[in-house]
């Protein structure tokens, strides 16, 4: 369990550097889905159906929109950036080994603080629910669904349900609201 | 210990991303990146070793399952992300029909 978790982590994590650093944005989207669909397997190893099924869809959609970005865009940009090359300097020089050491530096640190942040938390596997034993219990008779999710979506959190729902509209608004202006000349 | 681990490694690569890449869709998949890592983090201390999905049939309620709360709230979360990203890719569109570029070095005429 713990070991294939560990596998789809990795590639995550190898499908995030490779999309980060692709050439030609088509593959660096296609990459980025690699990541998505894998954190589908991912919910489903951690035995949560209902987050598998809305990442797919959301991924889904995520990467049509991406695509769709990029099809209005032309290759002009791309072309110019390739004929663009470092001047007769090479990469090793001292400013960029700084950088690459305060990178390193800066990342060791980041996980330092991390690992003394989770301490806390028990080993993966071992939880103790403590809010929802009392969803589990009472939950289906309490609200007649027999999916505990969305007895707490729904039910016990209704109204942060209806605040997402906001959140959206909000979204849905503000994306009418840029994609409807005329650009004007200055 | 190591999936935690490798979650907060994901969420540094997109950190990485979103601070050393020059085009604005590699930003904003970097910004993705850190969601996603995020969203498994969340369902991971939620999970129990042998419990079911929190789906329970009332005529047979043995076995444990898992802790339902993380999920509904990563849920939650995994919608507004979509959102975000939808609105982040139309601020994109918009800069591309200005500018005729993704490259944010390019886009630096921003002034009234």
């Amino acid at each position: 369990m713990e070991t294939k978790l560990i596998i789809i982590l990795i590639l995550m994590i190898a499908g995030a550097i490779h999309s980060l650093h692709a050439r030609d944005l088509l593959s660096a989207i296609v990459s980025y889905g690699v990541v998505g669909y894998s954190l589908v397997v991912g919910f489903l190893l951690l035995k949560a159906p209902d987050l598998a099924i809305v990442q797919i869809v959301v991924e889904t959609i995520a990467l049509i929109i991406m695509v769709s970005v990029l099809i209005i865009s032309t290759r002009e940009d791309l072309a110019e950036k390739s004929t663009v090359k470092i001047k007769g300097q090479s990469y090793v020089n001292i400013r960029n080994l700084s950088f690459v050491f305060f990178a390193l530096v800066t990342g060791v640190m980041l996980l330092y603080f991390f690992n003394i942040v989770t301490t806390g938390l028990p080993e993966l596997g071992i939880h103790e629910t403590r809010m929802a034993t009392e969803y589990i219990a009472n939950g289906v008779e309490g609200t007649g669904s027999i999916n505990l999710v969305t007895a707490v979506v729904f039910d016990y959190r209704g109204y942060d349900t209806l605040g997402e729902a906001t959140i959206l509209f909000t979204a849905v608004m503000g994306i009418l609201a840029i994609l409807r202006l005329k650009t004007h000349k200055i | 210990m190591i999936p935690y681990m490798l979650c907060f490694v994901l969420f540094l690569v997109g950190l990485y991303g979103v601070l050393t890449r020059k085009n604005i869709l590699k930003i904003i998949i970097g910004l993705c990146v850190m969601e996603y890592s995020l969203y498994l983090f969340l369902a991971m201390t939620g999970y129990i070793e042998g419990g079911a999905a929190p789906i329970i049939d009332p005529a047979n309620r043995a076995g444990s399952v898992v802790d339902p709360l993380p999920q509904a709230i990563v849920l939650t979360a995994i919608v507004i992300g979509l959102a975000t990203t939808a609105l982040l890719l139309a601020i994109a569109i918009r800069l591309y029909k200005k500018y005729k570029t993704f490259d944010i070095d390019k886009i630096n005429t921003l002034k009234g």
